[in-house]
């Protein structure tokens, strides 16, 4: 039973269930997650909350599941969008070539030379914060390393004497597309579109820890862990340390799927 | 219908060193069946590959009645490639290969000895010489008149491969194709072929010419 095509199976299907939880909790407590009642403020953690209470007196779990479904939510809206920006401009580079291949080329190694953080502060402040100045600042800086290596693989594709065939065939570009390069593209793809989702969620977090995100009043991590900041000094420790160890965790839990998926897709390690 | 290669000129981009064709000429007429024989290593198939447009030539052209080849739809000039394991999609099953082009003629099938059965498996699973089958099969399109054999016999069994060559010569009458048969397996060209050119004559063909003039 040790094998790792089950172990995995069983691993994203786990992980998939424990995010779509989260993400459902997070969505149905946001409202209630934000009511402040100055009877029970400051509360340690415990049975009634179990991460404790903050300054207004609002449950930190309530707080936390919310953020980290906002989270979660925008880890994939932002790796569905790259994916299909490095996709298309991957392909083009390769199909088209000569001065589209120079252009797009130009503009991945532009992007890839600017630190990301940078960029998405730079993109998000330019869009006005909130949660589309933070997606759209994710999905311009994330596309470039995927995009280069749907362009190597179409290129390598594109010269084999299969697709070659099926050109003097009379097959279309769009049929090469659809009916040899697609399958053949789609294990790296995935893969690939899977592990953006927790760079995508942590530069979100980072983004509005340092106030250039999503704003205050949202049920955000990275608000969660700035605010946790100015209590850590008077020994309220339970603010910053739960979310912090969850947003971890649902982070590992996105990258040991998209590693684990590598493994398997990947045809050197496929058979182990 | 003819086809026609003037004076040649190919070097891979990746390498700086000398051209892998220099000054490359053939002619070669529908109902016609050219053996070209060469040791390995002189650009049998690189010359192949330009014939059927798959590369462009640094100099020179290639001619289809004096024009270009076209760049869209069926061409007319197919290639059969050396490695049938190679000019088949790893990931489709062969009746999709098959079918690439429209559907066979049922004839075709019956002639090359292609079983049904096959067309329901990945091409892992076939052996070359039948890929080839296939692959000869596939390219049997009614608009096709020359046809390109790099070496295509040279893993098939000789039981299998007079069969082959009995089924291709007899279209490319029935048809009126013209054939190029690559080897370096001299008497196989001999029985073959109307006409045999050795390497030697198609290189440099033009540069000798000139001198001539």
């Amino acid at each position: 039973m040790k094998n790792r095509r089950k172990s995995t199976l069983l691993l994203v299907i786990f992980a998939a269930l424990a995010l779509c939880l989260v993400a459902l909790a997070g969505a149905l407590m946001a409202s209630g997650a934000g009511i402040a009642d100055f009877t029970r403020k400051n509360l340690p953690p415990g049975w009634g909350h179990l991460f404790g209470t903050d300054w207004m007196g609002r449950d930190m779990l309530g707080r936390t599941l919310a953020g980290l479904s906002l989270s979660i939510r925008i880890g994939a809206l932002t790796a569905l969008l790259s994916g299909g920006l490095s996709l298309a401009l991957g392909t083009a580079c390769a199909v088209f070539g000569g001065w589209v291949d120079g252009c797009i080329s130009w503009i991945v190694d532009l992007v890839m030379g600017i630190p990301h953080i940078l960029l998405i502060i730079l993109i998000s402040v330019a869009c006005g914060r909130g949660f589309w100045g933070v997606t759209l600042g994710v999905v311009l800086s994330h596309w470039t390393s995927l995009a280069r290596l749907v362009r190597e693989e179409t290129l390598q594709l594109w010269q084999a004497p299969y697709i070659r065939m099926a050109r003097q065939l009379g097959a279309s570009q769009g049929e090469v597309f659809r009916k040899h390069l697609a399958p053949h593209l789609f294990p790296q793809f995935l893969t690939g579109v899977i592990l953006q989702f927790p760079h995508a969620i942590l530069h979100e977090a980072s983004v509005t820890f340092l106030g250039f995100g999503l704003s205050p009043e949202q049920p955000a991590i990275g608000v969660i862990l700035s605010e946790s900041m100015g209590y850590l000094a008077t020994g309220r420790w339970w603010l910053a340390l739960f979310p912090g160890l969850s947003l971890v965790l649902v982070t590992a839990l996105f990258a040991g799927v998209g590693e684990r998926m590598r493994l398997l897709l990947a045809p050197a390690s496929a058979q182990e | 219908m003819i086809l026609e290669a003037k004076d040649l000129t190919f070097r891979y981009p990746c390498r700086r060193a000398a051209p892998v064709l220099k000054g490359v000429s053939l002619v070669l007429r529908t109902g016609e069946r050219l053996g070209l024989s060469a040791p390995s290593g002189r650009g049998k198939t690189t010359l192949c590959k330009l014939l059927a447009g798959w590369e462009e030539p640094g100099r020179g052209q290639v001619m289809l009645d004096g024009g270009p080849l076209p760049r869209r739809g069926l061409c007319p000039v197919q290639l059969l490639w050396q490695h049938p394991e190679e000019a088949v999609d790893p990931l489709l099953k062969l009746r999709a290969t098959l079918y690439e082009a429209g559907q066979p003629d049922p004839g075709v099938l019956e002639g090359l000895g292609v079983r049904e059965s096959w067309l329901e498996r990945y091409p892992s699973e076939l052996s070359g010489g039948e890929l080839q089958r296939i692959c000869v099969a596939r390219a049997m399109r009614p608009g096709v008149r020359f046809l390109l054999c790099d070496e295509i016999s040279a893993m098939l069994d000789l039981v299998t491969q007079a069969r082959m060559w009995r089924f291709l010569l007899g279209q490319a009458e029935q048809r009126e194709m013209g054939l190029l048969i690559v080897s370096h397996d001299r008497a196989l060209l001999e029985r073959l072929c109307t006409r045999i050119l050795d390497w030697e004559e198609v290189e440099g063909l033009g540069e000798t010419r000139k001198v001539r003039q």
